[in-house]
């Protein structure tokens, strides 16, 4: 492993915005999507009752 | 086994419980791999000797450029039996996948622009691989805006088939743009004609991550089949009949 600490990890070189900005992103993108299909299911579910 | 077993699951009440089983085989994948990639990504991969730690953004951005265009790939082809062989299902999954395919694309050129600042000292320039990314990213919108202005959903699903193939001459435009024209953005580093030019530890994060990328948009495609199954089956005995066994 090349990362001394915590710190120096989340530092990622200098690139922390970037890197995380990038993760970030696409993490967020990859809850949000699954979790408006879900809400999507529960009122077409709610409606057919 | 009957000749016709193959299309047992051509039609919508059959597929509507299969892809509800498959499903969360496919988000438990999705998470493994991802799980597996970013500890490799980030505790394994070593540091690059050029660009330092900021490369490791390649490790969500390749994954969701592959995507992007697998998935339009995929799509087209779906749309392609919905036409010729007149198959509602076909014709649904297309539509499931095109917001996935949309969000990958966005992704792509986002994360390519945080890669971008810190490397070009640019967030965007009108280089051949970036603009027919972006041209990507609008075909999916303007397949699912099209589908979304016609009311009637097969007369829909037709119209977005056309779109959907006319626009398929745009993948392999981004995939070789590296090749016909001077970009500013890179070469492949993974081809299939030739051996991969980067470490072990990196093109196996890299792999990782766009196999979890993969599983996870069967899922959510098969999620958002389910849903719009659903929707436009409402009125059919066997989704009645399954609600009311449901309660």
């Amino acid at each position: 492993m090349q990362w001394h600490g915590v710190g120096e990890f989340f530092a990622m070189g200098g690139y922390a915005v970037y890197v995380w900005g990038s993760f970030g992103a696409c993490a967020l993108a990859m809850l949000v999507e699954p979790w408006l299909l879900w809400c999507e299911r529960r009122q077409l579910l709610k409606a057919m009752r | 086994m009957k000749p016709l077993h193959a299309f047992h699951f051509a039609s919508p009440a059959t597929f509507y419980p299969l892809a509800g089983r498959l499903q969360p085989l496919f988000a438990l994948l999705a998470l493994g791999l991802a799980v597996a990639g970013l500890y490799v990504g980030f505790f394994v991969a070593p540091t690059d000797a050029q660009q330092g730690d900021g490369y490791r953004i390649i490790f969500v951005h390749v994954p969701a450029s592959w995507m992007s265009m697998f998935i339009y790939c995929v799509m087209a082809f779906w749309a392609a039996v919905g036409l010729a062989f007149n198959i509602r299902l076909a014709a649904m999954m297309a539509s499931a996948l095109a917001p996935t395919g949309a969000m990958f694309a966005l992704l792509s050129l986002l994360t390519g622009a945080l890669w971008g600042k810190p490397m070009w000292g640019a967030w965007w320039v009108w280089d051949a691989r970036l603009t027919s990314e972006l041209i990507l990213f609008f075909l999916y919108l303007g397949f699912m805006a099209l589908q979304a202005a016609i009311d009637d959903p097969r007369r829909a699903d037709k119209a977005g088939a056309i779109l959907a193939l006319v626009g398929v001459v745009n993948v392999p435009i981004i995939y070789f743009s590296v090749r016909w024209w001077n970009t500013l953005h890179q070469g492949a580093s993974v081809s299939m004609t030739k051996s991969p030019s980067m470490a072990q530890t990196m093109l196996w994060a890299m792999l990782l991550m766009a196999l979890a990328f993969w599983m996870y948009s069967i899922a959510v495609a098969l999620a958002r089949l389910r849903n719009i199954i659903l929707e436009r089956e409402r009125q059919t005995e066997w989704v009645r009949h399954a609600m009311a066994w449901r309660g």
